[in-house]
């Protein structure tokens, strides 16, 4: 940095301008969770009639291999005039105060915004995060699907210097991770929907699941017929796929199946017995404890 | 213009005067991934935290929630929480948020939830909001690929109970109250703005297996169905330990009116004694003898409140025992292939 300083050349400065930090920077994926979209989308619906954007704060934490995980999020209100960009600071600090009494492990990590990119006001409001934390991550989610779909983007900034005075902040994109596990486990059926009736109950899931595994069966069959009928040329790396997958079933006499299979049933009937005379004794128990008239 | 505001306020009144009951629960998708990061992130630490959103008829609108920070008994730390939930509200509604409490979520381990806890935290809610709700979640459950949200009241005879605050076996025969009666579940219906809608069309992974299906086939239930059965014995246990007070009562009853009787007799016959004699007859009824105070009834809100548990660790394992039966012949069918 001393040396950099000595000669006037233009460089991009990273926010933190160690060299390993810089290293780790290259690698940066930020990993989002779908919580973060889901309440990006609904302050943005929720926004000023006046506001264009809606911005907010992202919480969450580095891990180990610099990637970012971005577990939550909280919008912030501000305002923004052709290039001024006023960001309420008091809400931002009691809004993370708050945040940071439930989960103290959840730190800032960046900023949101709504929108196609990156404009002029964005520089000033990273800025501002720039001092909170150190290299924050900038999202954008394009909630006007612009180019007719909804692009989620994340950048971090490097500084344009020449010598000693800063020249401009360039963003720099980095990959995204979507976590959408989470919302798989919810199921997307229910999340994708405007309004659902009725949650899948246990068996209903089951019954979905299953037949699903059963169009992957059915489809890995078609495939493999058709590649022994010589309809489709084969691709040695699915023949391993599929390989491996049978390979993955254990290999078991048909009479030790039977009995692990039987015993299993057994197992659960009995358990099925046991809480059916629990409910029994339970309604049986209820009639007698209020119908028990004393004299 | 001045009538139609008039018939619009009557219109309100009347709706005031007999409010619908509660059907339904709507909740954005945004409060239940909120709910489900909140529970699980914490598990097993049981966790709470406030609905927000609006009372739209007989639909409970949950459009957004918050956590509460979790809980310790420093009197201190109790203010700092009130302190936090204000705070949190007043947050909320500078950004448009719907600051309408309506509610509270918790989460569960193996759906055990029948607490008195429960009850009175909800009559303390209730006093303040005339409909409310609670919401469950189950993160044990979760792992087995099932979405284990409920959202639960407490019926309004049995609050009228709990206020008078008897549960006596003659009131509880009275009202025909059983044990059933204590909860009611409502429907939950999950809701999502347009935007939210569009996005989740355009991030669904192309993948035809989610991770809810490879956790629904996940063959091992065993330390499900286990802890459960152990949650069985213990509300047995305790169950029985109820039955045991309630025997010892009506026996003590039985004694006292046993006493009564002989004392009577004794009065009686002293009184027939005294009358031969031409003398007063002594009073029947003597408030002073400690034969005559009444022994108190014990509750029977706590036995109530087991056999709910009981029930729903039965359902419990009904539900995951059939499930396994697909299962098993599942792969049954799967190796015979």
């Amino acid at each position: 940095m001393a040396a950099a300083s000595e000669h006037t050349v233009l460089q991009f400065v990273a926010p933190s301008s160690t060299a390993t930090a810089t290293a780790t920077t290259s690698v940066l994926t930020a990993r989002i969770h779908p919580l973060v979209i889901f309440n990006v989308c609904d302050c943005f619906v929720r926004r000023p009639d006046s506001a264009e954007r809606v911005i907010g704060t992202l919480l969450g934490s580095i891990l180990p291999d610099g990637t970012v995980d971005i577990r939550n999020s909280y919008a912030v209100p501000h305002n923004e005039f052709s290039d001024q960009v006023a960001v309420d600071i008091d809400y931002h600090h009691n809004m993370l105060a708050s945040h940071l009494k439930v989960n103290p492990k959840e730190i800032i990590v960046g900023w949101y915004s709504t929108g196609a990119g990156v404009n002029g006001g964005s520089a000033l409001i990273h800025e501002f995060y720039a001092r909170e934390v150190t290299n924050p991550i900038h999202l954008t989610v394009d909630t006007g699907f612009t180019n007719g779909e909804g692009t989620i983007k994340a950048f971090v900034s490097s500084n344009l210097s020449l010598g000693d005075r800063q020249l401009a902040a360039q963003f720099q994109e980095i990959p995204v991770d979507l976590r959408m596990v989470d919302a798989e486990r919810v199921g997307f059926n229910v999340l994708k929907a405007t309004s659902v009736d009725k949650l899948p109950n246990d068996l209903e899931g089951m019954e979905l699941t299953m037949e699903r595994l059963l169009t992957l069966i059915n489809d890995v069959y078609k495939y493999v017929d058709s590649v022994v009928e010589g309809q489709t040329a084969p691709d040695n790396n699915i023949g391993r796929f599929i390989a491996d997958a049978v390979a993955s079933l254990p290999k078991l006499p048909p009479q030790v199946f039977d009995d692990l299979v039987n015993d299993s049933l057994q197992d659960q009937l009995l358990l099925l017995y046991l809480s059916s005379i629990t409910r029994t004794q339970l309604s049986l128990a209820e009639k007698l404890n209020t119908a028990a008239q004393m004299l | 213009m001045a009538t139609m505001a008039r018939s619009f306020l009557q219109a309100i009144s009347k709706d005031e005067a007999v409010a619908p009951p509660l059907r339904v629960v709507q909740i954005e998708g945004l409060a239940v991934l909120k709910m489900i990061k909140h529970c699980k992130e914490f598990a097993p630490t049981l966790v709470t935290g406030q609905l927000l959103g609006l009372d739209v008829g007989s639909v409970l609108e949950v459009t957004n929630c918050f956590p509460f920070p979790v809980r310790d008994d420093d009197e201190e730390i109790e203010a700092d929480g009130a302190n936090y939930q204000l705070e949190m509200m007043r947050c909320l509604r500078e950004v448009n948020v719907d600051n309408n409490t309506v509610g509270w979520y918790q989460s569960t381990v193996l759906g055990s939830y029948q607490t008195v806890e429960l009850i009175e935290t909800f009559m303390n809610y209730q006093e303040n909001i005339k409909r409310c709700v609670c919401i469950i979640y189950d993160p044990s459950k979760a792992d087995l690929g099932v979405l284990a949200l409920k959202a639960l009241k407490l019926s309004d005879s049995f609050m009228e109970l709990y206020r008078g605050g008897n549960f006596t076996g003659e009131k509880l025969r009275e009202k025909n109250f059983s044990w059933m009666d204590i909860f009611e579940e409502i429907p939950i219906k999950v809701s999502n703005s347009a935007l939210v809608s569009a996005f989740m069309t355009e991030l669904e992974t192309d993948t035809p297996v989610s991770q809810g299906d490879y956790d629904r086939l996940h063959s091992s239930t065993t330390p499900f169905l286990e802890n459960n059965m152990e949650f069985l014995i213990k509300c047995m246990d305790d169950l029985s330990m109820e039955q045991q007070k309630f025997q010892y009562y009506y026996r003590n009853l039985s004694r006292q009116q046993a006493q009564q009787q002989a004392w009577l007799q004794k009065r009686k016959t002293e009184n027939m004694a005294r009358k031969s004699a031409g003398e007063e007859p002594l009073p029947e009824e003597d408030p002073s003898n400690p034969i005559f105070k009444a022994i108190p009834e014990p509750s029977r809100l706590e036995s109530f409140l087991i056999t709910n548990q009981v029930s729903n660790f039965c359902g419990q394992i009904n539900g995951v025992a059939g499930q396994n039966f697909s299962r098993l012949y599942l792969t049954k069918a799967l190796h015979e292939n």
